[in-house]
């Protein structure tokens, strides 16, 4: 642990020597609008501002999004007061400004549990597969090291019209961008305030080629815009970094399960001994704890899918929690806790008999009155089961995930991102021990969700197969 | 608010590929594992409690049947020791009525054989006295001959020869 903060630290001293070596996460993913509210606030970053300033004036050229400038507007006459250097931020021929002096906990958290199209571990990257469908194009297959990804995971490459972007992959909208390999340099893709069609400020990736900002698609997502994203004109089927996490725990626990599987059969009178021994326990914890409680009879009919549900969110609550090891955020992937939980919607209500109906849309002993009032909620009950089921697992292992990344950063806000030296290094002790504690609750919440996950998907299926004697 | 805006919050916004991808990976481990896995494993622990259970079970039959099995052979011990001593008692007193019953013959016989030697001895005694009687006759008159035979004139020698007959009379 303190060897993985330090580290850190001794990147982020580098980093501040170097103009172009662009460690700090936060300048990347900041768009104006961000550095407009944090002017506000301080108003003595001088240098910060000033190139802020000049990015100004570019996109007053421009003139598209004339509600932004206006807010930055106010404090251009102040900045220009103060002017001169700009020895932290760097400003790109489209006028981009990658500012170093500022680090921001929110962006580098959000950066570090999002899925990539990159394997990072540490300062290394590797590449993956990308798979990619564009409406009218048809699909493409190619590997993401075309990218030529610097340490952030920002591509210096773009490669069929996409470029990589904080790990992820993103579509040059405009169609007359050259295919195959285009040398983009670095510091030139950045994401920037712009409105939407409902006149709601988003965060858009631009990418700066000969002189020019060209916007970039984001890939579909199935939020339905409830979250600022949507479906776009571009789908990535790309085995990312959560999807090759997945396939390697998957792997990983389908090889122990057949071991122990086999020495079972091959030694049905044998004391369990090794890796046996170890997952006996847990699996007979969940079948005697989970499946035989809530399961009734049934119990032997769910015990697979039961088990599979916890031994793969168990596997990748853990995988995501060893260090030096990518950190991959998959059960704190919306995308995957939501199919986990449809997967159970299905086998529940599948599952479901007469009784199970008749109480959700008939429920039986009530006044007739009060069934129009149940019914609904009763109803309703079936989808926001499996909802809070996606919800908790989602929010219980990202929140841990980023809690931990703020812990570390917590060393480059006291230290001043590399500025500090002292404060950095009384920090770091600080945060190794906060970040131990973290880690070791994290590693409860592991087990925790993965058996709470278990153990209500349980007792929905046991609800939905009860036969009732009594009415 | 536009912080919030800029930052890309993106493991929320569910992509479609890692939905896919997840849809399949989960389908496949759960039909591949959990039928080649963990329903073996389920059915092994459970052929393994019932194993188990069954052995338990008969241990505690077992020892229920020792139990029994060591009432009985006690049970049978004490018969057996009860027999031998009846037998012995038996041999005891079987014993105890031969000697009596010896006993009782050898003095039977015994007093027989006594009656009978004093019987002989009587009679023997009555045969010797009669002899004696006798002979006692004989030898008087063997006497008297001798006498008569004698010379009886002198009176020394009729007193010798009376005292010489009276002695021998006197034996009886």
């Amino acid at each position: 642990m303190v060897f993985m903060v330090s580290t850190c630290l001794l990147f982020a001293q580098n980093n501040n020597k170097q103009d172009h070596s662009g460690h700090n996460h936060a300048s990347h993913s900041k768009t104006e609008g961000d550095h407009s509210g944090h002017n506000h606030a301080k108003g003595d970053h001088s240098g910060h501002n000033h190139a802020k300033e000049d990015h100004s004036g570019h996109n007053h050229a421009k003139g598209d999004h004339s509600g932004h400038n206006h807010a930055k507007g106010d404090h251009s006459g102040h900045n220009h007061a103060k002017g001169g250097h700009s020895h932290d931020a760097h400003t790109n021929a489209c006028g981009f400004v990658f500012d170093k002096s500022e680090f921001n906990p929110g962006a580098v958290a959000f950066h570090h549990i999002s899925d990539q199209n990159i394997y990072s571990i540490g300062p290394w990257h590797f590449p993956l597969p990308c798979i990619t469908y564009v409406k009218g194009k048809g699909l493409d297959f190619f590997s993401s090291g075309k990218f030529n990804a610097d340490y952030h995971g920002n591509g210096t490459n773009a490669y069929n019209g996409f470029v990589l972007y904080e790990g992820t992959l993103r579509k040059i909208e405009n169609p007359n961008f050259p295919t195959g390999l285009v040398d983009i340099g670095h510091h030139n893709v950045k994401a920037l305030g712009k409105k939407n069609a409902k006149g709601k400020e988003i965060a858009v990736v631009h990418l700066c080629h000969d002189g020019k900002q060209l916007a970039c698609e984001n890939k579909s997502t199935l939020d339905f815009g409830l979250f600022g994203g949507g479906l776009t004109s571009f789908y990535d089927f790309s085995i990312t970094k959560n999807v090759f996490s997945m396939l390697l725990i998957c792997f990983l626990l389908g090889w122990l399960f057949f071991a122990i599987a086999k020495k079972y059969r091959n030694n049905p009178n044998k004391a369990p001994s090794g890796a046996q021994g170890f997952m006996e326990t847990m699996f007979l914890f969940i079948q005697d704890e989970v499946c035989k409680p809530f399961l009734g009879h049934k119990w032997e009919k769910y015990t697979p899918f039961i088990m599979s549900l916890f031994f793969f969110i168990l596997g990748l609550n853990l995988f995501g929690q060893v260090p030096f090891f990518g950190g991959s955020n998959v059960t704190g992937n919306l995308a995957v806790t939501a199919v986990l939980a449809i997967i159970a919607f299905f086998v529940v209500n599948f599952s479901g008999n007469g009784d199970y109906w008749k109480h959700i849309f008939w429920m039986p002993g009530i006044p007739a009155w009060v069934k129009t009032i149940v019914t609904p909620v009763e109803f309703l009950g079936i989808f926001i089961k499996p909802i809070t089921l996606m919800l908790r697992l989602f929010g219980n292992i990202t929140a841990g995930h980023m809690v931990i990344v703020i812990f570390v950063g917590l060393i480059f806000i006291f230290g001043k991102n590399g500025a500090n030296v002292g404060a950095a290094w009384g920090t770091t002790i600080a945060s190794t021990l906060l970040t131990l504690f973290m880690m070791a609750i994290e590693l409860l919440v592991a087990f925790i969700q993965a058996f709470v996950f278990a153990i209500l998907t349980a007792s929905y299926i046991g609800a939905a197969t009860e036969e009732h004697h009594a009415h | 608010m536009i912080l919030l805006e800029a930052l890309d919050f993106s493991p929320i916004k569910p992509d479609v590929g890692l939905f896919l991808w997840t849809s399949i990976i989960f389908l496949l481990f759960w039909f591949i594992v959990g039928k080649f896995a963990f329903g073996p494993i389920k059915d092994a622990l459970k052929k393994r409690q019932t194993d188990i259970q069954d052995a338990l079970d008969q241990a505690e039959k077992a020892k229920e049947e020792m139990a029994n099995l060591q009432a009985e052979n006690d049970k049978i011990l004490a018969q057996a020791r009860e027999e031998r001593s009846a037998i012995l008692r038996e041999a005891k007193e079987t014993k105890d009525g031969i000697i009596k019953e010896a006993r009782d013959n050898a003095k039977t016989e015994a007093n027989k054989i006594l009656t009978s030697a004093k019987l002989e001895i009587d009679n023997q005694k009555k045969a010797a006295i009669t002899e004696v009687k006798n002979m006692t006759g004989q030898m008087a008159v063997t006497i008297a001959e001798k006498v008569l035979r004698s010379d009886l004139s002198e009176s020394a020698k009729q007193d010798a020869l009376v005292g010489k007959l009276m002695d021998e009379l006197n034996l009886n």
